[in-house]
């Protein structure tokens, strides 16, 4: 009796159980952490996964913290569609952040309903800007978009910490920090007596339109075939090259929209520290949707409840609070690692 | 005694039977032809003696005695070497250096010895050749001479070369064959795949032929001509043509092809003035060895590659090249080389069906599900497509993929089909639908290019044949008078003389 590898597709239904059965075996491996920290697991997976949710307060806070994420997650997860690795989401949340404070700096005096979609249409400009020339390079130049796109979000955050330690500091302030952005041009609070802002409409809009360019237009349909299959999908006539560059263009303005949606609706200046680096948990929360845009959605309130679970799990149990990201970065590993195995069946042979 | 025998050697993968229970010896100081069409099993049985497959039967004998060579180490330590088509050199690295690579000794190397090592043996083998230049910088006939070198370094007795000529110049062939005759002088046994009947008889002292996994024939060379070798090679074939012929063919080319020229990045000719035409009402068959720029001449054809000179005319409007989307308007159908470039399996044979002609299913970017659907369901109907319009296409059999690609092609009524080995990898069945297909099409008064490297299907199929090789139409003989020799000496480049008693030049 042996076993035998086989490369057989797992079928379609299966595939949701593989990230349910990923997360079951992230928080296995979690648990000894835990354990390590003189805590007992299960009293802090209760507070990670269920005590936020019995709570108002902590309730509103997941989906202020899953905006931006939700938004970084499309961005990643409408390149990663059409076969381009765009990892650069951190890069063009920042240079959307920039143009967006900018006009919103600029939009004392103006209408809300002027100010804040002019600071929407500036942000998705900049993300689209500094997603260009990585796109151009891949699409006539074959140079590898992780690479071109990685890198150039350091250029971006130096970028902005040139910025906000020169020319453009807050006078009146001693952080590196950017002027206020005119009360105008701050977005509205949705929820009262939380910080769930206008941006979180927006990313569900936003959420909307991308689920059905992707399976309703042919625009999405043609993304898809040339995610599955350059070569063919260039053979049934699709401008491949075009596409391409459109997806990345697409997936940079919508990172820039993230980082819109922090400058007008959370911290209403530009700062260095902006974002946590929402532009990585974009590339988890695309992978864990399985690059589906419902799964999109779900993936990034699941992370946003770990988020705000681990900070009522420290203060409770005193594990640290970085409890969070070694979750995040443990369950992208493990998810990967199921998908692979979604390729594969096992089989016993006598 | 010979130095390599193989005794009834027999590999099979899953129902193909690549070697059955062939034959096979060398002798010491002699040059060994294997010749044999593509797909005849030559570089099965070759793979075999480096250790790189394992036989399902048969043994192999080295110097007399039995062994196991379970992988390429095991061979090369019984004194086999291979030159691939693929070299396998670090472009970076000296010639001197890539001999060496794996079998530099101790810990610290001699450089100056290793360089008057290698120099010793090249001029050893005529070849003039610095052991100091970077080998990606070298042409090709002399990186060869670096991978020649690399057997000789480990010690090998017999060099097997895989279709060596098929990347060199004339000139550089020649080189080769006086390299060849030098490691002969020196008492090495050579073996040299090969389907190439001149070069057969310039170099070799014996060969053996294979046909299907079978020897058929096995010769001193000095026995034999180009025609009695291409005889063998191809075969006798009998081949019963069933021709419907009530419809007419017509007057006007609907596809004429003028003088291409391509060549490959550094300049090797690929196609050399390929001129070709086919009428409505006929199906123009193109045979030919693999390799000899039918894959180039399908990239022009269907839209994948641009050549750098020459036109092709489709019902006498100039054809834009490298425009696949652009072929589609007119009405040219296209089944592709490799069925798996001609759908995306991961979409739904629905999408696959709709894919090429997506202006038809969608009004302003947004596609019309209902029209796709129903789409989708006529033609699986129509075309007895085994799947339903959601499945992934990639679940389907190969005859069921290569039905897609018919159905979306043939149901926009095309002027002009090329077919580009339509029925590799297929069932009988399968492969007698798609001639059926293809026999309709023409019937109907499509022009179509047929392009397969299975002659048999050439003959059935076609009312004209052509003979590709080396870039251009070598010949062409009409399905009536389709004299199999002729045809299989101008695909093997045999120069055809009055003497050698062949027709149709």
């Amino acid at each position: 009796m042996s076993f035998k590898i086989e490369r057989v597709p797992a079928p379609v239904w299966m595939r949701p159980l593989f990230i349910v059965l990923a997360v079951f075996i992230t928080f296995l491996l979690v648990s000894t952490l835990v354990l390590a920290a003189g805590a007992s697991p299960i009293t802090a997976f209760y507070e990670l996964l269920i005590d936020p949710l019995t709570r108002t307060g902590a309730r509103a806070d997941i989906l202020m913290l899953a905006t931006p994420i939700l938004f970084t997650g499309i961005a990643v997860a409408i390149a990663f569609v059409a076969g381009y690795y765009n990892v650069g989401a951190e890069g063009q949340l920042y240079a959307g952040a920039i143009l967006a404070a900018w006009v919103g700096v600029q939009a004392e005096g103006m209408q809300p309903y002027v100010a804040i979609p002019l600071m929407l249409a500036a942000g998705f400009l900049a993300g689209m800007v500094w997603a260009l020339v990585p796109a151009l390079l891949k699409a006539y130049l074959s140079v590898d978009e992780v690479v071109t796109t990685l890198l150039l979000n350091s250029v971006m955050l130096f970028f902005v910490s040139a910025l906000l330690n020169g020319p453009w500091r807050d006078p009146v302030s001693n952080w590196p920090q950017s002027p206020t952005i005119a009360t105008s041009a701050q977005f509205p609070v949705i929820i009262p007596r939380s910080r769930v802002h206008f941006g979180a409409i927006m990313a569900v809009i936003i959420a909307l339109a991308t689920w059905w360019m992707l399976s309703r237009t042919r625009f999405g349909l043609e993304l898809r075939a040339i995610g599955k299959n350059k070569d063919a999908a260039k053979f049934l006539g699709i401008p491949v090259k075009r596409r391409l560059i459109a997806a990345a263009l697409i997936s940079g303005g919508i990172a820039g929209l993230a980082g819109v949606s922090e400058v007008g609706g959370i911290h209403y200046y530009l700062i260095g520290t902006l974002s946590p680096g929402f532009g990585y948990t974009g590339i988890i929360v695309a992978t864990l949707g399985a690059l589906t845009i419902p799964g999109v959605f779900i993936s990034a309130l699941f992370l946003s409840l770990i988020n705000r679970g681990s900070i009522s799990a420290s203060r409770e149990l005193d594990v640290p609070v970085y409890l969070s990201d070694v979750i995040q970065a443990v369950l992208l590993l493990v998810t990967l690692a199921t998908l692979l195995l979604t390729q594969y069946r096992i089989r016993r042979e006598r | 005694m010979p130095v390599i025998e193989l005794r009834g050697i027999t590999k099979r993968f899953g129902s193909l039977v690549a070697n059955d229970h062939v034959d096979f010896d060398v002798e010491t100081g002699e040059i060994h032809a294997l010749l044999g069409e593509n797909g005849a099993g030559k570089s099965t049985l070759m793979k075999i003696l480096y250790g790189l497959y394992q036989p399902d039967g048969g043994e192999i004998l080295i110097n007399g005695s039995p062994v196991h060579l379970k992988s390429p180490a095991d061979a090369i330590a019984n004194g086999i070497g291979f030159v691939s088509q693929h070299f396998s050199l670090v472009p970076t690295f000296t010639v001197s250096e890539n001999v060496l690579l794996g079998h530099e000794g101790g810990f610290l190397i001699d450089k100056a010895a290793m360089k008057q090592r290698v120099t010793a043996m090249a001029d050893s083998l005529g070849m003039n050749l610095d052991p100091d230049a970077v080998v990606g910088k070298l042409a090709v006939g002399q990186q060869q001479r670096v991978e020649i070198l690399k057997a000789l370094y480990r010690k090998c007795r017999v060099l097997i070369m895989d279709e060596p000529t098929a990347v060199l110049t004339p000139q550089d062939t020649e080189k080769l064959f006086e390299t060849l005759r030098h490691l002969q002088a020196q008492g090495m046994s050579v073996i040299i795949i090969t389907h190439k009947l001149n070069e057969v008889l310039a170099v070799s002292q014996r060969v053996t032929v294979l046909r299907l996994g079978k020897v058929v024939g096995r010769t001193a060379t000095a026995d034999t001509t180009q025609t009695g070798l291409a005889e063998m090679m191809v075969g006798r074939k009998t081949v019963t043509v069933v021709r419907n012929s009530e419809h007419k063919v017509g007057d006007l080319a609907k596809l004429d092809v003028r003088d291409l020229h391509m060549t490959d990045k550094r300049g090797g000719l690929l196609l050399r003035g390929l001129s070709l035409s086919a009428r409505g009402g006929e199906i123009v068959g193109i045979a030919g060895v693999a390799g000899n720029g039918q894959s180039e001449l399908v990239s022009v054809l269907t839209g994948m590659a641009v050549p750098q000179s020459g036109s092709v005319l489709v019902n006498v409007q100039p054809m834009p090249f490298g425009q696949p989307k652009a072929l589609a308007k007119l009405k040219i159908a296209r089944i592709p080389e490799d069925r798996l470039r001609g759908i995306i399996g991961d979409l739904s044979v629905a999408d696959n069906l709709m894919l090429e002609q997506s202006d038809q299913f969608t009004s302003f970017g947004h596609l019309k599900n209902r029209q796709i659907r129903e789409n989708a369901e006529k033609l699986i109907r129509d075309f007895q497509i085994k799947a339903s319009p959601n499945d992934p296409a990639r679940t389907l059999s190969g005859g069921n993929i290569q039905k897609i690609i018919l159905a979306r092609s043939l149901a926009q009524d095309p002027e002009v089909i090329i077919a580009s080995q339509p029925t590799r990898g297929l069932d009988v069945g399968a492969t007698e639908y798609v001639h059926q297909k293809l026999i309709e099409q023409k019937q109907r008064g499509a022009a179509v290019l047929l392009i397969s490297e299975d002659l048999d299907e050439i003959l059935v199929l076609s009312d004209r044949i052509l003979v590709i090789y080396e870039g251009r139409i070598a010949g062409e003989f009409a399905a009536e008078n389709a004299d199999i020799q002729a045809i299989g000496a101008l695909m093997t480049g045999a120069n055809l003389s009055p003497e050698a008693g062949l027709a149709g030049a």
